[in-house]
């Protein structure tokens, strides 16, 4: 029997046993007319029988159900009596519901004469209570239909919840993201609502969101992402223009026009604002005229629908990329230049030269991020190819591989994602052949036959999260231990923890694979994926729940060409370390820092962190100062640290590769020019750990 | 770990039908017969979410909600109930009484499984 034939069996089980109850209740009121319990019984069973049958198909018992459920309600009230014509009348009811049953299980067809005869003396009893019967049809309000308009429409949407809405249990975080799924959308916070700390209650949403989205699906589709709080929420759609139109017109609307559209200024002081002759935006927001997010989200707009213009436009020019490199070159030495230069002019403290250095900054910054911006490209054409792998793959090893991608938006400089191919290859390869078990595997482990991957992307902050996550049988952490002891990786009895035994995966030539399929297996591949991961100054991470799947994450910088670093320094040298592995900076004096058992390990708040003394490593002479700063960083899982003289602060750091002759100095991986002229060297963590 | 979902009902049908659909979603589910049972195992136990249907013996849905509400861990917990009739004053009745939202009998498992996406991540 298919599952919603069990359903219905179940179904018809259960009316009948309430049937049964429906008997005896209406004999207890017959018995006892105030017998307010019964009734409340006699009222749910219908109601039961109603509700169950239209969601199993017995659509006909329910509509016959829905006049006896709505005469009891009034029963129920105390509005309809208990009389001999209704004991009647409910018992005839049940009798044919008991028929109807019967005849949709193959019996005797029912008699819809008498059906019809029932309901129209069911409506007589409630006539006579109110005069005229008040029909209430079950409608079909459902809150997912979606009506797919097709054209690319603009709108404007205003969220302001209702500051209890947290405790309704909804989260306006997941109506923004619906808002995300229906297309192109810029959303910006007003926080002007937002109450001085004292007096605000942290479970209150003091937050209201403007919302501009150009989405295909028309304005049902927006509604129905808020009806759940329609009620409690001011909620605002209005449609500005379909795509057509506002690449039809001939220019973007200017930010006043859309400011006095909105409603949030007036037509006057915009005007006022435009004869002042100053950048309209700023001028308003000093006037108080528009709060500053008031004014983001009326300029997000405004971008939003310049960049549906270039779209429309779609004109593309070809560049060979060397061009770009030699490009991203300039800009970089321009960085380190304007530096220089601003350093300088705060020396001579001349007002006259302050003010074009301070433009030239400014330039410098937007070129730089323009420049930055032409290498990205969407990762959406690399998740493209996978599918077919994927689809290939998996009828190759018989098993059933959905592959899901998510963030496919999401921009990656070009090398980055060029370089990133092989080894997504690899993980999801691993991933259909050792983690989705065979479709009769997962049957029998109660899971669906096909396997899910997962693929996203996503922005966090500088950096893009690639995470690859299949719902198969997960990594063994006894069976990897074992491996690793045989391998000699790890040392017999350690006690490791659950993430580091999986990171020994990565180890060269580890396979747990009992066979090796013309997939994989042979333990080639999992070493080179991070190699190329860690060449990216990307971070892997590996996370697995038997019988669960496993999660693999990639942390990889936006750009090669700019990184975020720490700038720290020794003596009289600086250098810089990748901002992604830092977790802490301490402060140490030098009493702290003897050797425990010939090994240096410092106590910091009662975890043993292992260190680097770095004046030492790079064998800087001189004396230690008596306060020095230790650089806590995770690496690979390990917690290690590394003692500098002082720590500087966050660098926005141009990677200046180094020539042929230090090709040596693996430990190093790069140098920057900061502001004063000074080479600041890139420090490789990984590399430093192991020589160490 | 997956997420834990409540369906209390009192029709056998429907909570076997809400509780396979969730199950092949992947949701771990805890049953409940009427708003006292539900509240019963509630207190030794946590779920991320509740289903409930409204006109329930012992316990109904209203009275279940508030005091599912009223409990500290599932302050911000989505709760959803299952209304046969569209009508505004059951949503609002509802909605006051802390409830999420809702869904309208009769619906399919597709249309259940969208609803809770709405309001579980």
């Amino acid at each position: 029997m298919n599952e919603s034939g069990r359903f219905i069996e179940e179904y018809r089980q259960e009316a009948e046993e309430l049937l049964v109850g429906i008997e005896e209740a209406v004999l207890d009121i017959e018995d006892n007319p105030d017998d307010q319990e019964a009734v409340n019984r006699l009222f749910r069973a219908m109601h039961t029988i109603k509700g169950s049958g239209s969601m199993f198909g017995f659509d006909d018992i329910a509509d016959f159900t829905h006049h006896v459920e709505t005469v009891l309600d009034k029963v129920r009230a105390g509005e309809i009596p208990v009389t001999k014509t209704l004991i009647d009348l409910i018992l005839a009811s049940r009798d044919h519901i008991t028929a109807m049953l019967a005849a949709a299980d193959g019996g005797d067809p029912v008699d819809t004469q008498k059906g019809e005869e029932i309901i129209a003396s069911l409506k007589a009893l409630l006539a006579e209570d109110e005069g005229a019967a008040k029909e209430s049809v079950p409608s079909t309000d459902d809150p997912l239909e979606q009506e797919e308009q097709g054209v690319e429409t603009l709108y404007r949407i205003r969220l302001h919840p209702d500051p209890a809405i947290f405790s309704s249990g909804m989260d306006p975080a997941l109506l923004l993201d619906d808002l995300r799924e229906l297309g192109e959308c810029n959303i910006v916070a007003q926080t002007e609502d937002v109450p001085e700390l004292d007096q605000l209650t942290a479970e209150s949403c003091y937050l209201s969101w403007d919302v501009t989205l150009s989405t295909t699906k028309g304005i049902n589709a927006i509604k129905d992402v808020f009806i759940f709080v329609e009620d409690d929420c001011q909620i605002s759609i209005d449609e500005i223009a379909d795509r057509i139109e506002a690449a039809a017109e001939e220019t973007v609307p200017k930010l006043g026009e859309i400011l006095v559209d909105k409603g949030d200024v007036d037509e006057k002081v915009i005007e006022e604002s435009i004869t002042k002759q100053k950048k309209l935006g700023e001028m308003l927001v000093e006037s108080g005229a528009v709060s500053e997010e008031k004014l983001k989200s009326a300029l997000n707009e405004q971008k939003l629908v310049s960049n549906i213009k270039k779209v429309a436009a779609a004109s593309t020019v070809r560049v060979p990329s060397d061009r770009l490199d030699k490009l991203i070159n300039l800009v970089g030495e321009l960085v380190i230049t304007q530096a220089r230069l601003t350093q300088v002019a705060s020396k001579t403290e001349d007002m006259e030269l302050a003010e074009p250095v301070e433009e030239v900054e400014r330039l410098t910054g937007e070129l730089r991020d323009s420049v930055l911006n032409i290498r990205m490209m969407p990762i959406g054409t690399t998740f493209n190819k996978f599918r077919r792998l994927v689809r290939d793959l998996s009828s190759q090893l018989e098993k059933q591989v959905e592959l899901v991608t998510e963030g496919a938006e999401t921009e990656l400089d070009k090398t980055v994602l060029e370089r990133l191919n092989d080894p997504l290859v690899h993980l999801i390869r691993n991933s259909i052949d050792h983690g989705v078990e065979s479709p009769e595997a997962r049957k029998t482990v109660g899971k669906p036959e096909k396997g899910t991957i997962l693929l996203s992307a996503v922005h966090k902050g500088t950096d893009v999260v690639i995470t690859i996550k299949d719902d198969g049988k997960g990594l063994d952490p006894e069976i990897i231990r074992k491996k690793a002891l045989e391998k000699g990786l790890i040392p017999p009895n350690a006690d490791i923890s659950k993430k580091k035994i999986y990171s020994q995966i990565f180890a060269p030539g580890f396979s747990t694979s009992k066979e090796v399929t013309s997939v994989s297996g042979r333990g080639v591949g999992m070493d080179v994926v991070k190699r190329t991961i860690e060449s990216l100054r990307g971070v892997i991470d590996i996370d697995s729940t038997p019988g669960q799947g496993t999660v693999i994450t990639l942390k990889l910088p936006l750009t090669l060409a700019i990184i975020n670093g720490l700038l720290v320094r020794i003596d009289e040298d600086y250098f810089v370390l990748p901002l992604m592995t830092v977790e802490e900076c301490v402060e140490i004096k030098s009493g702290e820092t003897e050797k425990i058992n010939g090994r240096n390990i410092l106590n910091v708040r009662g975890d043993m962190v292992p260190y680097i003394r770095l004046r030492e490593y790079l064998k800087i002479p001189g004396e230690r100062p008596p306060m020095e700063h230790i650089v806590i960083t995770d690496v690979n899982e390990n917690r290690i640290g590394f003692v500098v003289d002082n720590v500087i602060g966050g660098h926005q750091t141009v990677i200046k590769p180094l020539g042929p002759a230090f090709k040596q100095a693996r430990d190093i991986s790069g140098a920057t020019i900061l502001g004063d002229g000074t080479v600041a060297l890139i420090l490789d963590t990984n590399v430093l750990l192991e020589n160490a | 770990m997956s997420k834990v979902i409540m369906t209390a009902d009192d029709s056998t049908s429907i909570r076997q039908m809400v509780s396979f659909t969730l199950k092949q979603a992947g949701y771990d589910v805890i049953e409940a017969v009427d708003g006292k049972d539900a509240v019963d195992k509630l207190a030794s136990t946590s779920i991320d979410m509740l289903i409930t249907d409204l006109n329930m013996p012992n316990m109904d849905g209203f009275e279940l909600i508030t005091q599912v509400r009223a409990m500290p861990k599932f302050k911000f917990i989505p709760i959803i109930m299952l209304t046969t009739e569209s009508q505004a004053d059951m949503k609002q009745k509802g909605k006051a009484a802390g409830a999420t939202g809702w869904i309208v009998k009769p619906f399919k498992p597709e249309q259940l499984l969208a609803v809770i996406k709405k309001v579980l991540r």
